[in-house]
């Protein structure tokens, strides 16, 4: 009843309902959505639960309870919480630099910053790993610091900020764009001072922006995998990420501990996921008036 | 071909955006839909193209119903409001796109299709723009271009979305003798959705004033501004001077202000509207008003004097404004800041009660008082 | 010295040191890693670099990325391109959960992605077992990595042409309907050349994405060389066999392909920033 039927050419199509629709294709559209939408989304999600219901909740609790499960949970969320935020400070100036100032390499430098979303994870990995060791490019000045990188969680923080590192500038960069020269131009005129102005004008208006793209660097930090395993040494209790855990357990064949850590992974992560998603509905409607 | 809109209703969610209209669109005629943003008259237009579906009612052309017929069906022609050309063809592509979408049977040859652009190309006088892109064409030629468009499949019925709204006056002036002279000489049913009062009564044979989604008036365009049938389309249309008061021993009282109402009930509040030619200002009252007014400016450009005055001694909620011819303005050569009154007439009242205005006309009165002006 | 500087930073000390301080670290973070695949690829000299690529293992693993390519890119272009249209052209119930129901594959990590298909293919999966019982082995095979693969890259053709689209809204579509176009003839006249562009940058970051695929992948295919090892897979492998030149030359392979999507990035940008650069012409209505 509601689509039209693109693909029969008979002149003066009749429709029976009043809810037909304009534009052909929605039927055919939206069938094709959701059968995907079902078939790889959604139907290997209830692989995940048919699997974990198949535990006792003293199993389940004990399982995601495991002391180096729990140490794991505590080095992904502070080296993810690390890396966004040295990607918040450091996605701001890149976005402000982009946007701001025009300098020799600007375009190259701008299409670089996509380079951790196009390269490999494994690439990554291997490449961080390289020049972080003690005897690579960076390892052997940080060395002489006192600072060891690879094979540490201090690596773990390097490839989770390497990998999400475009959010924060892709998510800020529009925004800094669309900021209008007038307020700032007032405001200066009024006498303020650089460093008032940008707080009291200009970073009011991109906050959100900069904590949705803060928010999106942390989610993907939480499930990195590829580019960590080779820099982090993978060492128990000190330098293994929750992904790393689920791989192992999968790696043992224990299929349920793998599915119940991982259970704790993917809630998190949708939760997450859905917030950013609801935050950035409501405070867009707040700002276009929609 | 005639459209009958017969009682159709539509709502968007909670928002009740059309309420059981029914309307008559004459075969031939250019028919303006008219009325302020959110009244109902581009959903109706949607509706009629089938490019929206109504909750209830039925839309017929010619006597035909096609409230089931799909858009493509209805053989109609639409302007889009901001054109809606197609960006990646060139402005002969865009013409011939209705042709070449016909089913085999009726497609005209490649060659037919290709003189049937160029003379709709002769007709819009853009021939030399054939191979540009809608990107590089001004405004008023994208919209002639979308006319073409529209045209090029011999619809018998043209809805067009406002459209002269996105131009700017000189463009949209030259732009309506255009569409009014092509009318004319092609005989097609039109409807045109505006909210530009002027626009509707130049250009079209009936309008339709809307409001809240209902049909407030339909008439010629010199019926309307003479006879409104309701506040709304006296508000509307044009600029209106308002006495607004109570009626007592057949006079409407406020402040300082009166107005003789012979006949008129006791104890009834009362607006009387008055067009700006409807008044004119006298140094002392008239016999039958007295409404003290103090001018506030004078605006000499045009083919008469508009003045603009404030009420003393009684209120108005909007500005009061009245017509001069230049030659009486030279003769009696009013200035800002001055005392002069108002003198009706003619006048149409609207009582609390009654949603039609009742006309007044004091001319015997005046006539027996020798004008003062 | 006031009068000249109207926007915050503007001041040249200002300008040097946030430029500099922002290559500095792009510098660091994103230019030189790319330099030392290359380097460290090319450390024993060209010969072996050719030799490690033309190994039959290398070679396999080419293979089987490229098809692994091949069939997960249309079916997401497929996909993406439907759901684009279908929630951008029609308002229903459960619109907006559908567009957040494709953002999943984004915070999923991609060792669980692999998780969940080898949860209900694998040998001990309720649908796997059945398919098992009928001879079909999805999980530890190339058509496990591919459905993987899916997963793990089907939002980018939707998130590339969802914004476009909605912002071009449908306004070209309906007169298309109106002139009394057919659907198909709608949609490869008037929206395909529309979005042609957001497509081809989804498809090359579809490409870019399955291509280099590492976590889902490697819990699903089992890492059989010469069978079920991808280039990924294949880089991992002869980096843990301390065979690093090895790992490095693969990794070239998949670095260059990286750089190229970046290059249709730029391009693309370019090109869709073009028709605001035409100037309308002046005279005549």
């Amino acid at each position: 009843m509601s689509a039209p039927a693109q693909v029969s050419a008979a002149p003066a199509r009749r429709f029976s309902g009043r809810s037909k629709r304009v534009l052909p294709g929605f039927g055919l559209s939206l069938g094709i959505s959701l059968f995907f939408v079902s078939l790889v989304l959604l139907l290997p999600l209830s692989g995940l639960v048919v699997e974990t219901s198949g535990m006792t909740w003293d199993q389940f609790w004990f399982t995601i309870t495991d002391p180096r499960v729990v140490e794991s949970y505590k080095v992904t969320l502070w080296t993810a919480l690390a890396a966004s935020l040295f990607n918040g400070v450091f996605g701001l100036l890149l976005a402000w630099v982009l946007v701001r100032y025009d300098f020799p390499g600007k375009r190259i430098l701008d299409a670089f910053v996509d380079l951790p979303f196009a390269l490999p994870t494994a690439v990554a990995g291997i490449t961080l790993a390289t020049l972080f060791a003690q005897n690579g490019w960076y390892g052997q000045w940080l060395a002489k610091l006192g600072i060891e990188v690879a094979f540490t969680p201090l690596g773990i923080v390097v490839a989770m900020a390497f990998t999400s590192i475009p959010f924060v500038v892709r998510t800020v960069q529009p925004v800094l764009e669309e900021l209008s020269p007038a307020d700032e131009e007032a405001a200066v005129s009024l006498g303020a001072s650089d460093g008032r102005v940008f707080r009291k004008v200009i970073f009011p208006s991109l906050w959100p922006a900069l904590v949705t793209g803060i928010a999106l660097s942390f989610t993907r930090s939480l499930g990195e995998f590829g580019a960590i395993i080779f820099i982090a040494g993978n060492t128990p209790y000190v330098s293994e990420v929750t992904s790393l855990m689920v791989f192992i357990r999968l790696q043992e064949y224990d299929y349920a501990a793998a599915s119940a850590i991982a259970s704790v992974v993917l809630l998190a992560s949708l939760v997450l996921l859905f917030s950013i998603n609801l935050w950035q509905g409501r405070y867009l409607r707040r700002l276009e008036g929609r | 071909m005639s459209i009958t809109i017969d009682q159709i209703s539509k709502t968007f969610g909670r928002f009740q955006a059309l309420k059981d209209v029914s309307l008559e669109i004459p075969e031939g005629k250019l028919t303006a839909l008219l009325g302020p943003s959110g009244s109902g008259k581009t959903t109706l237009l949607r509706i009629i193209a089938g490019l929206e579906s109504s909750d209830s009612g039925r839309i017929l052309f010619g006597g035909d119903d096609v409230s089931n017929l799909h858009v493509r069906d209805r053989n109609i022609g639409f302007v889009f409001q901001h054109y809606a050309l197609f960006r990646h063809l060139t402005v002969a592509e865009n013409i011939a796109f209705g042709l070449e979408s016909l089913p085999r049977k009726q497609r005209p040859t490649k060659s037919e299709i290709r003189q049937r652009v160029a003379k709709l190309l002769e007709m819009i006088q853009l021939p030399q723009l054939a191979g540009r892109y809608p990107a590089q064409l001004s405004g008023g030629q994208k919209q002639r271009v979308a006319l073409a468009r529209a045209l090029a499949t011999q619809p018998r019925i043209l809805l067009l979305d406002e459209p002269f709204g996105a131009l700017d006056a000189k463009v949209r002036k030259d732009l309506r003798r255009w569409l009014r002279a092509l009318h004319d000489e092609f005989h097609f049913t039109s409807i045109f959705v505006t909210h530009d009062q002027e626009e509707a009564l130049e250009l079209s044979d009936q309008v339709v004033v809307m409001s809240q989604g209902q049909v407030e008036q339909v008439n010629e365009p010199t019926d309307l501004y003479a006879r409104p049938e309701s506040r709304f389309v006296f508000d509307f249309l044009g600029h209106v001077n308002v006495v607004s008061g109570v009626v007592k021993h057949h006079k409407l009282v406020q402040g300082d202000a009166w107005v003789s109402l012979p006949g008129q009930k006791s104890d009834q509040e009362a607006q009387l509207y008055l067009r700006p030619h409807e008044v004119h200002l006298a140094r002392a009252p008239a016999i039958h008003a007295r409404l003290p007014l103090r001018i506030e400016a004078i605006s000499l450009i045009g083919s008469e004097v508009r003045i603009e005055l404030v009420p003393v001694g009684w209120n108005s909620d909007e500005i009061w404004e009245v017509g001069m011819s230049h030659n009486e303005f030279a003769r009696h050569n009013p200035s800002r800041g001055e005392l002069w009154y108002a003198v009706p007439d003619i006048g149409h009242l609207f009582v609390a009660d009654s949603a039609q205005p009742r006309s007044v006309d004091w001319a015997y009165t005046t006539a027996a008082n020798a004008s003062n002006m | 010295m006031a009068a000249e500087h109207h926007r915050v930073g503007d001041q040249p000390w200002v300008r040097r040191l946030l430029i500099g301080t922002a290559v500095l670290v792009s510098l660091v973070l994103l230019v030189i890693p790319v330099v030392v695949i290359f380097f460290q690829a090319l450390s024993a000299g060209w010969s072996t670099f050719t030799g490690n690529v033309l190994d039959q293992f290398t070679l396999h693993a080419i293979g089987l990325t490229l098809l692994v390519a091949a069939l997960t890119v249309p079916l997401n272009l497929i996909f993406g391109t439907a759901l684009a249209w279908a929630v951008t052209r029609f308002r229903f119930p459960g619109r907006k959960l559908l567009v957040t129901l494709i953002d999943i594959p984004f915070a999923v990590s991609p060792v669980i992605a692999g998780l969940l298909y080898l949860l209900l293919y694998g040998r001990n999966g309720w649908l796997g077992g059945w398919l098992a019982t009928h001879d079909v082995q999805l999980m530890f095979a190339w058509p496990g990595i591919v459905m993987v693969t899916v997963f793990v890259t089907c939002p980018f053709v939707a998130r590339e042409l969802i914004p476009l689209m909605q912002q071009q809204g449908s306004e070209e579509e309906e007169a298309g309907v109106v002139l009394g176009a057919s659907g198909w003839r709608i949609f490869r006249k008037i929206t395909l050349p529309n979005i042609k562009w957001a497509l081809i940058y989804g498809v090359v970051l579809t490409n870019a994405r399955a291509v280099g695929e590492f976590g889902a992948v490697s819990v699903v295919s089992g890492n059989i060389r010469g069978e079920t090892n991808t280039l990924p897979l294949h880089v991992e492998l002869l980096y843990q066999d301390y065979n690093v030149v090895g790992a490095f030359a693969s990794a070239a392979l998949l670095a260059t392909i990286a750089i190229l999507t970046l290059v249709v990035k730029a391009f693309v940008e370019w090109r869709q920033s073009r028709p605001t650069i035409l100037t309308p012409e002046k005279g005549g209505v």
